[in-house]
């Protein structure tokens, strides 16, 4: 108070006190709108995918119904049921075996990956061996290099292996951008830290796996990430390579599905909905991983 | 410790690539067991002057262009915008962010099964709908993926769909990383809200944009699934792309060569836009 009383410009900060309500009303409605807009552009991205769900559930015929597709109403997990019962014999693929290939070569190309391209970052930003430059300049090199200018020679050389597992994962496992990623982050660790594991007289894959691996986590994680989202998408190289129903990942089998008339659009939602479910939670989960993970490759450049 | 990753990569990139600009200068059939003529720049030439092939590989970069054209600055701007909505103080941003964002997870064959029922031609597809109830019936249904006019620009704007949110995150961090002090400063300095946009967020995002843009021109360069799914390159090479192209020439006319022409091509020019955005990017470094 008798700071207050001190200070004669005090009462001259103070707004008259018929203004206030105004102020107030006027935030509040800004606020109000911007949640409106904000409400509005989710509904613009979600509106797809709300579509797919409901449609999901709802009698094929009823699916495509302009925007009364938006609208559950004869609700039925009968569409589930159909998927299965359509893909039911090796002509057709069973779905499981559809989501096996894209879980198995995921995994492999995720977990490989992460083992084989974080080892060679290693060894090129904190080992020293003859010809070391060199790999360093080609793997910068190929970071440029987009997957589609490589696929038709790809093709061609990898023909007798068309229709297998390991020709949808092997050649993808070494990644020269993943390289990169681990790379410029070990560069960055101080040298002191390796010291006291190599005076105990550990090897560098000791030291590799007992020190640089624990704190580099972050780094882990955003590759994981990146090659998962790739991974489970991938589809211009399985068109090339698979027309086998027995080894067709995900992407390729949908694809495939609704391509073929008659179109049953409720059957087609349901094997959208079961294909992206198992992404959705665990991007759900890891949601801020994967934001930060997008945003990292951003801060590269 | 280098030895798997160097042979994956030498096997599976650096080889193929040789064997890409080897390919392209034979005439490699698939369904062919004649021995592979060396053909030296024919290739090149059938695709960049001929006749009989160019219409068709023109078409198909043209639209690549067109695409990038189009995509880049909208996409970029549309992100620009989501980040700076983003970025202010709101009560559930993060609910918010997971919305925008969630397209990029989706796998692209699936995005493009689902929009396949928005553009559909009759009136029950979701955008024939929407317009028939905002015209009051007034509009009638269209084709969208079915004619020339429309088939581009559908693909483009399910493209941005899919595409923004993965643009949005990358500027969202480049906001966050422009120090409030310069906002303070400004506002200090009497600016407004656009002037602070002006002097403090464009110039602190520049690099952030340029890599943005950049990498969308390259992506929209390998522009591939959507219209593989939706429109086979059609109607009439409406929406055929380099690598649609390289891929049914590969695959459906079995002529190895001529696709690998097409696909050293398209290196080419991905190459010389990484190259320009290295440029951009140090350029600027040097400046500040």
């Amino acid at each position: 108070m008798t700071v207050l009383a001190d200070r004669p410009t005090a009462p001259a900060r103070v707004r008259p006190p018929h203004r206030r309500p105004a102020r107030r009303r006027r935030a509040f409605l800004r606020r109000a709108l911007d949640h409106f807009l904000m409400g509005a552009v989710t509904l613009v991205f979600a509106s797809p995918i709300l579509y797919m769900f409901v449609g999901s559930l709802k009698p094929d015929d009823q699916v495509l119904d302009g925007l009364g597709g938006f609208v559950p109403s004869n609700l039925s997990l009968d569409n589930y049921a159909d998927v299965f019962a359509t893909f039911d014999d090796p002509s057709t693929g069973y779905f499981l075996d559809f989501l096996g290939t894209s879980v198995i070569v995921t995994g492999v190309v995720v977990l490989a990956g992460l083992a084989v391209n974080s080892m060679a970052a290693y060894a090129l930003a904190r080992l020293r061996w003859r010809g070391r430059d060199a790999v360093l300049i080609l793997v910068l090199a190929l970071v440029v290099l987009p997957f589609e200018a490589i696929a038709v020679p790809l093709f061609y050389l990898l023909n007798d292996f068309r229709n297998t597992l390991a020709v949808q994962s092997v050649p993808l496992i070494a990644n020269a951008f993943s390289v990169f990623l681990f790379y410029s982050f070990f560069l960055k660790i101080p040298k002191e830290i390796e010291e006291a594991g190599r005076m105990d007289g550990a090897g560098p894959l000791r030291i590799f796996v007992r020190i640089i691996v624990p704190m580099s986590k972050p780094v882990f994680a955003t590759v994981a990430i990146l090659s998962f989202l790739t991974q489970w998408g991938m589809f211009l190289w399985p068109v090339l390579m698979v027309s086998d129903p027995a080894v067709r990942p995900l992407p390729l089998a949908i694809s495939v599905y609704q391509g073929q008339p008659p179109f049953q659009w409720g059957d087609i939602m349901a094997f959208g909905v079961m294909m992206v479910l198992p992404m959705l939670v665990v991007f759900l989960v890891f949601q801020r991983w994967f934001v930060q993970s997008v945003a990292s490759t951003g801060l590269k450049g | 410790m280098a030895l798997p990753a160097v042979t994956g990569l030498v096997l599976f990139a650096a080889l193929p690539f040789t064997m890409a600009i080897g390919l392209s200068l034979f005439n490699v059939r698939l369904d062919s067991f004649r021995p592979p003529d060396f053909m030296a720049l024919e290739q090149y030439r059938r695709i960049l002057v001929s006749p009989e092939f160019s219409g068709d590989f023109y078409r198909a970069l043209g639209n690549n262009v067109l695409f990038a054209a189009v995509i880049v600055p909208v996409q970029t701007v549309a992100a620009l915008a989501l980040a700076l909505l983003l970025n202010r103080p709101l009560r559930g941003m993060p609910v918010f962010r997971t919305f925008f964002f969630m397209p990029v997870v989706f796998p692209m064959a699936l995005i493009a099964t689902v929009w396949r029922l928005f553009f559909d031609p009759g009136p029950d597809g979701i955008l024939n709908a929407v317009l028939g109830a905002a015209s009051f019936g007034l509009f009638s249904p269209h084709d969208w993926l079915g004619e020339a006019g429309t088939a581009m620009p559908s693909i483009m704007l399910l493209s941005l769909w899919q595409g923004v949110g993965f643009q949005m995150v990358i500027l969202l961090a480049g906001l966050q990383g422009i120090p409030d002090q310069l906002y303070e400063a400004a506002e200090v300095d009497g600016a407004g809200r656009w002037q602070r946009f002006r002097a403090v967020t464009l110039p602190g995002l520049r690099n952030t944009l340029v890599f943005v843009a950049l990498v969308t021109t390259i992506l929209s360069f390998r522009l591939f699934d959507q219209v593989y799914i939706l429109t086979r390159g059609g109607p009439d090479g409406a929406t055929s792309t380099v690598m649609h192209l390289a891929v049914t020439t590969a695959f459906a006319e079995s002529n190895v060569s001529r696709a690998a022409s097409m696909t050293v091509v398209l290196f080419v020019v991905v190459l010389g836009l990484t190259l320009l955005q290295r440029r951009l990017v140090t350029q600027e470094r040097e400046i500040s």
